[in-house]
């Protein structure tokens, strides 16, 4: 049996463990610039507070309804992550840590009663580090991600066990396959055109034929429903073989400055992916195009070969910059613009070229550094010339708490 | 959401080492036996049993001034800890982090100083305690 434990609005959480006057109170934590909303306490849910709705749109209506609102601090969440996984672990010897806030922990061969288990888990957690979980568990990762579901948002213990068909099944029949494990919204689409709607319709499918009509992936994910174990621990999703980052423009642009200023950004942090999945690209296509309801309408995309295959940031934005510029049509406003790395390959079997020196050493331990520095401190603590001043040294973190963990000044103080 | 790795010095302790001689310290000849140091100390393992539940506080006020928890120590706190009889908790009062010693027995937090009266707790024990006090850290070095 496999156990999902996943900490319920996980930021919004953290912000209140030193917090014990807000812990029924409604919270949320905007992203950084404290542009969005990406996490809200359960009061916060309760109240209606939409995710991922920019703030400003809503302050007012937050003010009237007295939500306490914080900046995103990730050095604070960092730690109590890391506190809740290591509480985590002294529950099974084998675990794979799934995002800063989930965690796969392998049972088999321990002889359990689960849902008391499961309880522990969860008391353990709070008692320890006042991270407040849902614990789903079940045969398979596909159906524990089902089971924790189960466990937030019908489940008032907080703990769902799924250790049968009949159990698992009473719950597929009531969900929809977007909430399945590694369906996103377009694959839920092909297969809604199928009539596959529910999760049971889905597990009840040929698999085969489904396979036929979208991706092999799929075969595994229909095997897990039925609580056949296809996904081991610590497996890694399969690297991707396309990066793309592309957006449309808060405002549309005629301005050549701007339009490289947006696709460095791109490119950077197509680089940074390339990186996390320890890949090398050789070229990029690069495209953009204007409003297609306006007049005039212009659209194009150019493919570059890079030197050699490389994950450096430097040489991707550059090249990046060369290939927007061509594709910039004095007079035309751009709605859009965006970057594909392309030709990826894994690192490991990485050909060297006898003519090209490749990527250096030194390169990496550059990338590496600045990732790091990224991940530690938060998107864009540190960007490229090339991206213009619009991360963190413009960031607006007017409602940031305190470095309760990390500062010795900012220790929480106790009234004696 | 991506994994994100973040280092943590309450599970990732930093080792301040402090060498640990074998032999008494003597003046004059030093001991050859000095340059094999058996062991080297922690103070972060000597202060923390369970780093992922161990948190840090500055204490403020005077109620417990008779055990000797001044302004300005440092708290060290366990969650994890069992609390007994006579355990210095922090406990949440309203909605506050407040340092008291527990009376299990008169379902009481007590201050250690006559100005404060017991404040009590029946039946809300559970929800109340943060943590115990395991240590408390005192500077003596006069503020400059």
């Amino acid at each position: 049996m496999i156990a999902l434990v996943d900490c319920n609005s996980c930021y919004a959480s953290c912000e209140q463990v030193f917090r014990p006057d807000l812990r029924d109170k409604p919270v949320i934590v905007l992203s950084n610039n404290d542009g969005c909303i990406i996490a809200r306490s359960k009061e916060a849910k309760k109240l209606g507070v939409p995710d991922l709705q920019p703030f400003f749109k809503i302050e007012q209506q937050l003010k009237k309804h007295r939500v306490v609102v914080f900046s995103a601090n990730f050095r604070l969440y960092g730690d109590i992550s890391n506190q809740v996984m290591t509480t985590l672990r002294d529950f099974s010897p084998r675990v794979e840590q799934y995002s800063i806030d989930e965690m796969f922990l392998d049972f088999s061969g321990m002889d359990l009663d689960l849902n008391d288990y499961g309880s522990l888990i969860k008391e353990s957690l709070w008692q320890n580090v006042r991270m407040p979980v849902g614990v789903g568990i079940a045969p398979t990762k596909t159906l524990s991600k089902l089971a924790n579901h189960a466990a937030k948002k019908i489940k008032s213990s907080g703990v769902a066990v799924l250790d049968s068909p009949v159990k698992w099944q009473w719950l597929q029949k009531r969900l929809p396959i977007i909430k399945i494990w590694g369906v996103g919204k377009r694959l839920s689409k092909r297969l809604n055109a199928l009539g596959i709607h529910s999760v049971y319709q889905l597990a009840q499918a040929d698999p085969g034929f489904i396979r036929k009509q979208t991706s092999i992936n799929i075969e595994r994910t229909i095997r897990e429903l039925n609580g056949e174990a296809c996904i081991s621990l610590d497996e890694q999703p399969a690297p991707k073989k396309e990066i793309f980052v592309t957006r449309s423009f808060g405002k549309k642009t005629g301005s050549k400055e701007e339009l490289l200023r947006h696709i460095s950004r791109y490119a950077a942090a197509a680089a940074e992916k390339l990186r996390s999945q320890n890949s090398f690209c050789s070229s990029l296509y690069l495209f953009a195009f204007t409003s297609e309801f306006k007049p005039g309408f212009y659209s194009n995309s150019k493919v570059i070969k890079l030197p050699y295959p490389t994950s450096n940031s430097t040489i991707i934005i550059n090249h990046a910059k060369q290939g927007m510029s061509q594709l910039y049509q004095a007079g035309s406003l751009f709605a859009k613009c965006g970057i594909g790395l392309l030709d990826i390959r894994d690192r490991n079997f990485h050909q060297y070229d006898l003519f090209t020196p490749g990527q250096q050493p030194a390169t990496d331990e550059l990338m590496c550094m600045i990732d790091n520095i990224n991940r530690r401190y938060g998107r864009d603590s540190m960007t490229f010339g090339a991206e213009g001043l619009t991360g963190k040294w413009t960031m607006h973190q007017n409602r940031l708490s305190p470095s309760y963990t990390s500062s010795w000044l900012d220790l929480p103080r106790v009234n004696c | 959401m991506s994994l994100t790795r973040i280092t943590q010095p309450d599970t990732e302790l930093s080792h301040i080492q402090l060498p640990l001689f074998g032999c008494r310290v003597r003046a004059g000849f030093p001991s050859p036996a000095d340059d094999f140091i058996d062991k080297s100390l922690d103070l972060n393992e000597f202060l923390i049993k369970k780093p992922a539940a161990t948190f840090f506080a500055w204490a403020e006020g005077d109620s417990l001034r008779d055990i000797g928890i001044t302004e300005g120590d440092l708290l060290i706190i366990d969650r994890s800890v069992e609390r007994t009889q006579g355990a210095i908790v922090v406990a949440a009062i309203d909605g506050e982090l407040t340092c008291k010693i527990l009376d299990i027995r008169r379902m009481q937090l007590l201050s250690a100083n006559e100005n404060y009266p017991p404040i009590n707790v029946s039946g809300k024990e559970d929800l109340l305690i943060e943590g115990v006090v395991t240590h408390s850290i005192k500077k003596h070095l006069p503020k400059r």
